[in-house]
């Protein structure tokens, strides 16, 4: 248990103590977000009956759970590797299941703080109630610490930062910008409508809103079952990577 | 009486290139061991192997009886390794970085045990302040430090004095003597082959991943009357 709490500390403290960066800079990026769509659609756009600018908010706060999350394990990993402060990890006796527990809970704990932060900010200009806060909970904790898992993975594969940044571009980016924070999938033409489905982000972000406005695109119990799939498949593949130590352990 | 490290035909490839041939040796608990070589002869890929770093094609190694895959949990416990790269992290202070990993082998309170390497290794001065601003020889030192904080009875030393300066390796070969006195087996690879022969009472000359000569240390200078370590070394390695 030692093990676990020190690597956990260890890996909150590093974003911890550069919280401006990690914590604050995304919730000022959600924020302007926020006014800039809001300021230009709230008048004219509502969303299953809710104002624009309303509808908007929980999208953001989930967007940004997700990016942080992935950012943090994936940056942690990938700095450890190239400067080589792996080994201060890889020689004790930290089991892989530990490392896994004490990487995804730190990385969860920092898309949390950020999800806080941007729920903060952004309240002040929202009509916005919580009328399932289970559901907001759950989803907010399955769908962090899947991008966490995922974030694990991306910083074990890459070998440079340039591989993480197109990680981060070409598939996280894509992933959460179309998924439905800024818009509902049934405003949009039939075949991206059932594109989005094989998007698992939409139904993180659409089963956090329901949690919200209590109305969502899909039933919350169907996106639930997606996520968690997600999250155990994602979480088996990561194990396993760890276990065999690809790319960890030569 | 168990061996400290018992490495029984390792064998590594990298691609291609074989940076282990089949390297095969026993060391004794209490031993103060040389792993000797020039560069590529695969010091440190033998070491990497003993500390988990790497997993080796072939072969078994084990410390204490513990095999380092099977019953990894057990043989890191009793292994401090200070690798050769100078590395850091750069987000904590020394006695951070010394707690934290403390906290990695299951140790809550240590800070004596910290406190004391800490004024061996003339860092006290220092534990407060952030790796960042450390000069290379104090990163070196913390590198030491943190190899020891578990108090493990075998400890390897790669190239620990690689750009250290000439006070700092007295203080720094006075400790680990200390340390050897007091039951710790030392391994020790190194360049600089004076300090070999004053500390080590066995080598082992490595060459292209195979060992070429494994005795005590006065056997290996008797082979060559009158002649250096270095001497020794490299008449053994034109063999």
């Amino acid at each position: 248990m030692t093990g676990f709490l020190t690597l956990f500390g260890k890996e909150f403290l590093r974003f911890w103590k550069v919280s401006f960066q990690t914590i604050a800079a995304p919730v000022l990026t959600a924020l302007l977000y926020l006014l800039i769509f809001g300021h230009v659609l709230d008048d004219h756009v509502q969303v299953h009956g809710v104002r624009y600018t309303s509808f908007l908010v929980p999208g953001l706060v989930m967007m940004q759970i997700l990016q942080n999350a992935f950012a943090n394990s994936s940056s942690s990993l990938i700095q450890a590797k190239i400067t080589g402060s792996i080994v201060f990890v890889l020689l004790p006796p930290i089991p892989y299941s530990v490392f896994f527990a004490a990487y995804v809970l730190a990385a969860l704990a920092r898309g949390l703080l950020v999800g806080l932060g941007v729920l903060a900010a952004t309240v002040w200009f929202a009509d916005l109630r919580v009328v399932a806060p289970l559901w907001v909970l759950v989803f907010a904790l399955f769908g962090g610490a899947l991008f966490a898992a995922l974030g694990m993975i991306a910083g074990i594969w890459s070998e440079k930062f340039d591989h993480l940044a197109g990680f981060q571009n070409f598939l996280i980016m894509p992933l959460t910008m179309l998924s439905g924070v800024f818009y509902s999938i049934y405003t949009l033409p039939a075949f991206w409508q059932d594109l989005s489905h094989y998007n698992p982000v939409f139904y993180m972000i659409d089963g956090f809103r329901y949690g919200f406005f209590g109305v969502s695109d899909v039933a919350p119990e169907v996106s639930l079952t997606v996520v968690f799939a997600c999250f155990a498949a994602v979480s088996v593949l990561t194990l396993s990577l760890l276990k065999r130590g690809w790319k960890l352990r030569g | 009486m168990v061996s400290a490290v018992s490495i029984v035909d390792v064998v590594k490839h990298f691609g291609s290139l074989q940076a282990l041939a089949g390297v095969s040796m026993e060391i004794g608990q209490g031993e103060f061991f040389g792993l000797l070589g020039p560069n590529g002869a695969g010091k440190t890929t033998l070491i990497s192997s003993l500390a988990g770093l790497l997993r080796p094609d072939a072969g078994t190694l084990k410390v204490l009886g513990h095999d380092v895959i099977d019953d990894f949990r057990a043989a890191r416990r009793l292994l401090g390794v200070v690798p050769q790269e100078l590395v850091f992290d750069p987000f904590f202070s020394v006695r951070e970085t010394l707690r934290i990993q403390s906290g990695y082998f299951g140790i809550r309170k240590n800070d004596d045990w910290i406190d004391e390497i800490l004024a061996n290794l003339d860092l006290t001065a220092k534990a407060d302040v952030n790796m960042r601003r450390l000069s290379g020889g104090m990163k070196r030192r913390v590198l030491v430090a943190q190899a020891l904080v578990h108090k493990p009875p075998v400890i390897v030393l790669d190239e620990p004095t690689a750009g250290v300066d000439v006070e700092l390796r007295q203080g720094l070969w006075q400790f680990v003597r200390r340390l050897n006195a007091e039951g710790h087996t030392i391994i020790l690879t190194t360049h600089y082959l004076e300090e070999a022969e004053a500390l080590c009472n066995r080598i082992a000359l490595m060459k292209q991943g195979r060992v070429v000569a494994l005795d005590k240390t006065i056997n290996l200078m008797a082979a060559y009357p009158g002649a250096s370590l270095e001497e020794v070394f490299v008449r053994t390695l034109r063999q």
